[in-house]
């Protein structure tokens, strides 16, 4: 428990002393929450609506997408992993350790964003702050789990950017932060549900803003509960030590956590559409 | 004293290269051991399979009753490695380490260790502000801050000045006489002579001899060097009993003797017989450096 105290501390400061981390748990998440405010509220009136539960999905998915995989993967390629390995920190630890302290981060970050969407934009907050706090933690859980499973998979440095942007752009503009997703052609609404951010903005919606998403919320959650499962699973399962000369498994199997979200997009239905203003 | 390692028949190949090629040792307990070789022997490969960081293709590996690829969690509460490249988070700060690491062996960090390499003014500093030496001793207070059996150093001295390589020196000696058992890797042949008990010298992978390093030196070529300097340099083209080759310098005749007790008398009682006055005589003993290219090149042929 000392360890797993000592190790947790070293984590979180990480987060400060570190600029690229920095950057990713809080100045791209708050800058961007401030320039959509002032900004996109007159471009999109739907989306003051959403506001909040939109820009604490897209802090999660900048902190654990982006800001989670980049460091697993340096700490491998510089032999770091190697260091503990010798000095018996197991490998678990080495994967949730960093997923905790970037819900730490990332939480700090969406308690700015709640408050200062509400008080500065005069965003509606939540009807039903319990509901938006367990499909916070459901999120931050899948968002945490891709993160690690993107950082053990990724062969290079160079390549964690394209598996993290795989999900992060696509989610920024299909995922229903930006617009809503009835708003979107079909084809498209269906490639969306093959994103974590879709369900995500259902059930902050469904669940917790009193709003209705077309079908039954906790099909979200437990979407996004299983990959985020079958991501920190298969992250163990991957784990390497060592970027050289080690037998690594193979990293198509991380395909897997993508069932949930392809099985979703086949039985759950769409919403009506909206046509544009 | 018993063997607390024993490697047999360890053979381990990156795709067509064979690193290490069906190599068979024993360490004893509370012996310096060293790996000695040049670039791409296969010491680190062989260190690596030893300390669990790499699984060999074959062979056996016995480290106190425990077995690297079976049991890693054992072997590491009973070993302590300095990594050649020792790779810890750039932001981790010095004493931060020593508690991080320190906390997983389960044991209370040992800040003495820190006084110890000339590292509490850097307590608070973090890794990535230390120079080479600061790192390398750092890697090295964390390798032993559980106090383990079995120590691996991987080139410890590569990077430091002279008196952090004289203290590493005396640690190792003190650890030595606590009964610990060191396994040092190094490309520093006046190191493994000072330092080490018994050496193993790799080439290509395989194992061409080991020896204490007095035995390894004594099997060489033999010969002693003998530098002579005398007042009126009488000596100079006079041929003496098992020289086998001799140069003759402005100051200096260098004599390769195969017997020096025979040279030596030979050339005093000719320095007396000729009136000549003796200003200098050095004797040299083989080096194990010298032994080392011996080897190195018959392996090379």
């Amino acid at each position: 428990m000392r360890a797993f105290a000592y190790h947790f501390a070293f984590e979180f400061h990480t987060g400060l002393r570190n600029k690229t981390l920095l950057l990713m748990m809080y100045l791209l998440p708050l800058g961007f929450h401030f320039m959509m405010g002032f900004m996109m509220v007159d471009i999109n009136p739907f989306f003051l609506e959403t506001m909040i539960p939109a820009m604490v999905i897209f802090a999660l998915l900048s902190g654990m997408i982006l800001g989670l995989p980049q460091p697993l993967v340096e700490a491998r390629e510089t032999g770091i992993f190697r260091s503990y390995k010798i000095n018996e920190v197991p490998a678990a630890s080495i994967l949730v350790i960093p997923a905790l302290s970037a819900f730490i981060h990332a939480t700090i970050a969406s308690l700015v964003i709640v408050l200062t969407g509400a008080l500065v934009f005069n965003a509606p907050l939540p009807v039903n702050w319990l509901p938006f706090v367990l499909v916070y933690l459901v999120i931050v859980l899948t968002c945490s789990g891709l993160g690690v499973l993107i950082g053990v998979i990724s062969a290079s440095s160079r390549v964690t950017v394209l598996w993290s942007q795989l999900i992060y752009l696509p989610s920024m503009m299909a995922g229903g932060l930006m617009v809503p997703l009835q708003m979107l052609p079909e084809a498209l609404m269906r490639v969306a549900r093959l994103l974590p951010a879709s369900y995500a903005m259902d059930a902050f919606k469904g669940l917790a803003m009193g709003m209705p998403v077309g079908y039954d919320p906790l099909w979200g959650v437990l979407i996004l509960l299983v990959s985020a499962l079958l991501a920190f699973a298969l992250a163990l399962y991957l784990f390497s030590w060592d970027s050289k000369n080690t037998a690594r498994r193979n990293p198509i199997l991380a395909l897997l956590v993508l069932l949930p979200y392809i099985l979703g997009a086949i039985l759950l239905p769409l919403p009506e559409p909206i046509p544009f203003m | 004293m018993s063997d607390v390692i024993v490697v047999s028949g360890l053979c381990k190949v990156y795709d067509e290269l064979v690193a290490v090629d069906d190599v068979s040792f024993t360490v004893r307990e509370g012996e310096i051991f060293g790996l000695l070789g040049p670039n791409g022997a296969g010491k680190t490969t062989t260190l690596e399979c030893m300390e669990g960081l790499r699984i060999p293709d074959s062979g056996n590996i016995d480290i106190m009753g425990v077995d690297p690829n079976r049991d890693p969690r054992k072997l590491h509460s009973i070993i302590g490695v300095q990594l050649q490249s020792s790779g810890l988070p750039q932001t981790i700060k010095v004493k931060e380490a020593m508690k991080f690491f320190s906390a997983y062996h389960g044991v209370n960090p040992r800040m003495e260790l820190l006084a110890r390499l000339n590292l509490s003014e850097k307590a608070e500093s973090e890794y990535q502000t230390l120079s080479t030496g600061q790192q390398r001793r750092l890697a090295l207070a964390l390798a032993i801050s559980h106090s383990p059996a079995v120590l691996f150093l991987d080139e410890p001295t590569a990077g430091l000045d002279v008196a952090s390589r004289v203290e590493l020196h005396c640690l190792m000696n003190e650890l030595k006489e606590a009964g610990t058992t060191i396994i040092l890797s190094t490309h520093d042949m006046a190191e493994a002579e000072e330092m080490t008990d018994r050496v193993a010298i790799l080439l290509q992978g395989r194992i061409v001899t080991i020896s204490t390093p007095r035995e390894l030196t004594a099997t060489g070529s033999g010969l002693t060097k003998i530098s002579l300097r005398t007042s009126d340099n009488t000596a100079t083209g006079v041929e003496f009993p098992a020289v086998e080759k001799q140069t003759f310098g402005e100051e200096y005749n260098i004599y390769y003797s195969r017997d020096i007790g025979p040279t030596v008398t030979a050339i005093i009682y000719y320095i007396v017989k000729n009136n000549d006055t003796l200003i200098d005589l050095r004797v040299e003993r083989p080096s194990l450096e010298e032994r080392f290219l011996e080897l190195t090149k018959e392996g090379a042929v």
